[in-house]
C-alpha cells in the first residue's frame, strides 16, 4: 500500500489490449471453446503457433537477448485479461506464465541461451511439475527425490499432481529434493520411468495431468539445490497472470449477464429492470474493476521489483480468485434455468472459477501468507 | 504573509513544512485530550491559512495559491499522512465542495466576494439538499424560490444538514418553476442564514451525537443576485459540487483506512489473538479489501491527473469504502468481545464515513463510536442502494 506512483495504462498498452480483444474475439468464438467440451479436442497446436507467429505472445516479457519481445508482466497481465475472456485452452499460463518464469527467474546464463528460447520460437511449451498431491505450492510440499550421479545427472523418483500440460509438454521441468536442497530438473518426455497421465479435469479446457517418475533421469538445470527462491518468484509471477485471466473471465460473465438481463422479459419488462438483478450485476461490476486494480498494481509492482510485490500478488491473487468464483455463480443466478443447462457457457466460467481458486494455492492459503507479512505472530 | 509554493517540488515542501510544525512526538488529532481538540484545529486552520494553503488551487485574485488541482489533492494527502485536519470540521462545505462551484458556475461578482470570505473563515456555508420526503429521490424535492423585485423568498425544509447550527449561509437546491419534472426548475440559490425566515433545529443521531440539523425556511429571503449558475440548472450546479466533493474524499479515505487499520492491528495484539486462525484470516481478508480499494482509488486518481475523463471504476468508489468500513467496524467490535459492551474512553468525535481521528485510542469507546458511526457510510451521499442503481443504470446500461 506504500506505492503511490500514478500506475495505469498508457495508451500503447490500451492499443495492444484492444488488439488482443479483437483477435481473441475472432479466433476462439463460443464454438473453438465448445468442441473441448463436446468432442476429443485436446491441445490445438495450429492455435499455438498462431499465437507466437503473429504476436509472439510465448516471448512476449523473455528479454529481447533471449529471443524474446523484452515486454514486461503488464503486458502479459492484459494477453491474460483476453485469454480468460474466451477460456483459450492453452498451454500458455503454465509455460509463458510459469516454466518461462521460473527459467527466467534462475538467472542462469546457460539457461537463458538454452532452454528459455526453446520456449520462445520454436512452437514448444514447457510444463512445470511442483506440486504434491496435497496440492500445496509451498517449498515444504516439494517431495520428488533426486539422487546424484556425481555429473548432472540425476534419477528422480515421485509423483507430482495437477501439473498444467503435464503429459503434453515436449519439455518437462520437475522441480526435486536433493541433498542440498530444491533443485530443478529436465525430464524427457519418453526417458524410462516417467509416466504422464492426464487427469479428467473439472474445467476441460485447463489440461492437468499427473507426473509419476521411477528412477527417471534428469538434466540438472541450473545450479543444484538453489532453485526455490526462482520457483517462488515464478509462482507469483504466475499467480499473478492466473488473477488477470480471472479478471477477463469474470468480465465476460458480467457482460453476458448484463446482456442477458437487458433481453430478457418477464412480467412484461426487462429483467434487468429490477433491482435485485440490478444490484447483482452492480456487485459483478464492483468486483471485476476492483480486481483488475489489484492486478494492474501487483504487475507494476513486480515489473518494477517492489519490495512488497509479493505481498501485492497475495492481495490480487486472493481477491480475484473469490471476485471470479463470485461473479460466475451469480452469473447462473441471473440467467435463471438456462444458466443451469450444459448447452449455456456459464457451466463452463464456473469451472473454470472453481478449478481456478484452487490453482498455485487457495485464497485461504493467501491470506495466511498475509497475515504473516502483517507481522502477526505465528 | 503568504508563502509562495512551486508545484514541481510541491509534494516534498508541503511534507517538510507540515513536519516543522508539529509538536516533538505528534501522534495524531485523536491523540490529544478531547477537550484540547477544537483549540488545536481553530489553531492549525489559521496555520494553514497563514502559510497559504487554504484553496491552494484557487486563482491568487480570490486569496487562493494560484496552484492545480493536482496540487491540492498532493496536499490533502499530506496532511492526512501527516495526521491533521485540513481545516475546520465545517470547512469542507464551502472549501472542497462550494468554492470549486463557485469558480466554475460563479458571477465574477459571486466569486470575489465569497471566495476570499470563506478562507478567511469569515463564512462557514452548510448544504441544502435532502428534504423530510426527498432523500434518495432528490428530483422530487419540494423547497421553493420564488422571485419579487430585488429577492429570492425561500419557503420548506431541509434535513441532514451538517454544521447548520455554525453556518453563516447555506446553499440551497430549491425549484424556481412551476415545472413539475425532476431535475428541473431547480436553482442553486444563496441563503444567509442569520435571519427570522430560517430556523434550525438539531437532530440528535444514534450514536448520542448532535451534528446535524434540520433546517427550516418560512419566507426566508435573499438577494436577487444569490443565484449559483442560470436560473433552472440548479441541478447541474449540485451535481458538480458533488462530483468536487468525491474527489477530494478518494484522495484521503484510503490515506485514513490504513492508518486506522494500524489501529485494529494493535488492537488484535492488545487482545492477544494474533495467533487466532479465524482472526488471522479476518485480518488478512480486510487487509485485502483495503488494499484493493486503495489501488482502485489510485487508478482512478491517475486517470483524473492525466486529464482524462473518469473511467467507469469512478463511479464504485464511494460504494466500495463505505462498505469496506462499515465491515471493518463490525470487526473492531467482534475483536473487542465483551469489551464492547462497556464504553472505555471516549466516543467520536467523527465526520461522516471518516475514520476515527488519526491517533485515537485503541478503547473500545473509540470502535464503539466508529461502529455507531459508519452505520451512516452507507447512507450519507446516496445510499449503497442508489449507489448501486447507479452503477447498474448509468455504466452498465441496465433499464431503469
Amino acid at each position: 500500500m506504500t506505492m503511490t506512483d500514478d500506475q495505469v495504462l498508457s495508451q500503447e498498452h490500451r492499443v495492444f489490449q484492444q488488439t488482443m480483444r479483437r483477435f481473441f474475439d475472432k479466433a476462439v468464438p463460443e464454438s473453438y471453446v465448445r468442441d473441448f467440451y463436446e468432442g476429443e479436442a485436446g491441445f490445438d497446436p495450429a492455435m499455438w503457433r498462431r499465437l507466437d507467429a503473429e504476436f509472439g505472445l510465448p516471448g512476449l516479457a523473455v528479454p529481447e537477448e533471449f529471443g524474446g519481445s523484452g515486454a514486461g508482466l503488464i503486458e502479459l497481465v492484459l494477453v491474460m485479461e483476453e485469454m480468460g475472456r474466451c477460456l483459450l485452452p492453452s498451454p500458455f499460463l503454465g509455460s509463458a506464465g510459469l516454466a518461462t518464469s521460473v527459467l527466467l527467474r534462475l538467472g542462469d546464463t546457460e539457461v537463458n541461451t538454452c532452454l528459455v528460447p526453446r520456449l520462445v520460437s520454436s512452437g514448444d511449451f514447457a510444463a512445470l511439475a511442483v506440486t504434491v498431491s496435497s496440492g500445496d505450492w509451498s517449498e515444504d510440499a516439494v517431495s520428488v527425490r533426486a539422487e546424484g550421479g556425481g555429473d548432472d545427472t540425476f534419477r528422480l523418483s515421485g509423483t507430482v499432481r495437477f501439473v498444467l500440460d503435464g503429459d503434453l509438454a515436449p519439455l518437462l521441468l520437475v522441480a526435486a529434493r536433493t541433498t542440498s536442497g530444491i533443485s530443478l530438473f529436465e525430464v524427457e518426455p519418453d526417458a524410462r520411468g516417467l509416466d504422464r497421465q492426464r487427469a479428467r479435469s473439472l474445467d476441460p479446457t485447463r489440461r492437468l495431468a499427473t507426473v509419476v517418475m521411477h528412477d527417471v533421469d534428469g538434466r540438472l538445470v541450473g545450479h543444484e539445490g538453489t532453485a526455490w527462491p526462482a520457483i517462488r518468484r515464478g509462482l507469483d509471477d504466475a499467480a499473478l497472470l492466473l488473477a488477470a485471466e480471472q479478471v477477463g473471465a469474470a468480465e465476460r460473465c458480467m457482460d453476458l449477464s448484463v446482456e442477458y438481463a437487458r433481453t430478457r422479459h418477464q412480467f412484461g419488462r426487462p429483467i434487468g429492470s429490477f433491482q435485485a438483478i440490478k444490484h447483482k450485476c452492480a456487485d459483478m461490476l464492483l468486483r471485476v474493476e476492483s480486481a483488475r486494480s489489484a492486478v494492474y498494481a501487483a504487475a507494476f509492482a513486480l515489473d518494477q521489483a517492489n519490495p512488497q510485490a509479493s505481498r501485492a500478488v497475495d492481495v490480487a491473487a486472493a481477491y480475484s480468485g473469490d471476485a471470479f468464483s463470485w461473479v460466475a455463480k451469480e452469473m447462473i443466478q441471473v440467467h435463471g434455468g438456462i444458466g443451469f443447462t450444459w448447452e449455456h457457457p456459464a457451466h463452463w466460467y464456473f469451472r473454470r472459477a472453481t478449478s481456478s481458486a484452487a490453482l498455485f494455492g487457495s485464497a485461504t492459503a493467501r491470506r495466511r501468507r498475509i497475515a504473516a507479512a502483517l507481522g502477526m505472530p505465528c | 504573509m503568504s508563502r509562495e509554493w512551486r508545484a514541481s517540488t510541491f509534494r516534498e515542501d508541503v511534507r517538510a513544512f507540515i513536519a516543522r510544525l508539529l509538536p516533538r512526538g505528534w501522534k495524531g488529532v485523536g491523540a490529544l485530550p478531547v477537550g484540547d481538540v477544537d483549540a488545536f484545529v481553530t489553531q492549525w486552520r489559521d496555520t494553514l491559512a497563514t502559510a497559504g494553503l487554504l484553496g491552494l488551487s484557487w486563482p491568487r485574485e480570490y486569496g487562493g495559491g494560484g496552484l492545480s488541482h493536482a496540487e491540492e489533492i498532493v496536499l490533502a494527502e499530506e496532511l492526512a499522512r501527516a495526521k491533521v485536519p485540513g481545516g475546520a470540521p465545517w470547512d469542507p462545505m464551502g472549501m472542497q465542495m462550494l468554492g470549486p462551484t463557485l469558480l466554475e458556475w460563479g458571477s465574477e461578482a459571486q466569486k470575489a466576494h465569497f471566495l476570499p470570505r470563506i478562507l478567511r473563515g469569515e463564512d462557514r456555508w452548510c448544504q441544502g439538499f435532502s428534504e423530510p420526503d426527498s432523500g434518495s429521490d432528490l428530483g422530487s424535492l419540494s423547497t421553493r424560490a420564488v422571485a419579487d423585485g430585488e429577492f429570492w423568498h425561500v419557503d420548506g425544509q431541509k434535513v441532514w444538514t451538517s454544521s447548520a447550527q455554525v453556518a453563516d449561509w447555506i446553499f440551497v437546491l430549491a425549484r424556481t418553476s412551476r415545472e413539475e419534472s425532476a431535475h428541473h426548475g431547480m436553482s442553486f440559490v444563496l441563503v444567509p442564514m442569520d435571519q427570522p425566515g430560517v430556523e434550525v433545529r438539531p437532530i440528535t443521531m444514534l450514536s448520542g451525537e448532535r451534528e446535524f440539523n434540520e433546517v427550516f425556511f418560512t419566507d426566508a429571503v435573499t438577494h436577487r443576485e444569490n443565484v449559483l449558475g442560470p436560473v433552472g440548472a440548479g441541478w447541474k450546479v449540485a451535481m458538480t459540487l458533488l462530483s468536487y466533493e468525491r474527489s477530494h474524499v478518494a484522495a484521503t479515505l484510503p490515506i485514513q483506512y490504513e492508518q486506522e487499520f494500524e489501529r485494529l492491528l494493535a488492537l488484535v495484539e492488545r487482545r492477544g489473538l494474533g495467533r487466532d486462525a479465524l482472526v488471522r484470516d479476518q485480518i488478512a481478508q480486510a487487509y485485502t479489501q483495503l488494499s484493493v480499494l486503495a489501488s482502485l482509488g489510485r487508478r482512478v486518481k491517475a486517470q483524473i491527473s492525466q486529464g482524462g475523463p473518469p473511467g467507469r471504476e469512478s463511479q464504485l468508489i464511494k460504494l466500495a469504502w463505505s462498505e469496506y468500513h462499515r465491515d471493518l467496524a463490525e470487526l473492531a467490535i467482534n475483536l473487542l468481545g465483551p469489551e464492547a459492551m462497556v464504553v472505555e474512553g471516549r466516543q467520536g468525535p467523527f465526520l461522516p464515513y471518516t475514520a476515527d481521528y488519526p491517533g485515537a485510542p485503541i478503547s473500545s469507546g473509540a470502535w464503539i463510536g466508529t461502529l455507531l458511526h459508519s452505520r451512516s457510510d452507507t447512507l450519507v451521499g446516496g445510499t449503497s442502494e442508489i449507489q448501486r442503481n447507479i452503477c447498474a443504470e448509468r455504466v452498465l446500461g441496465l433499464p431503469r
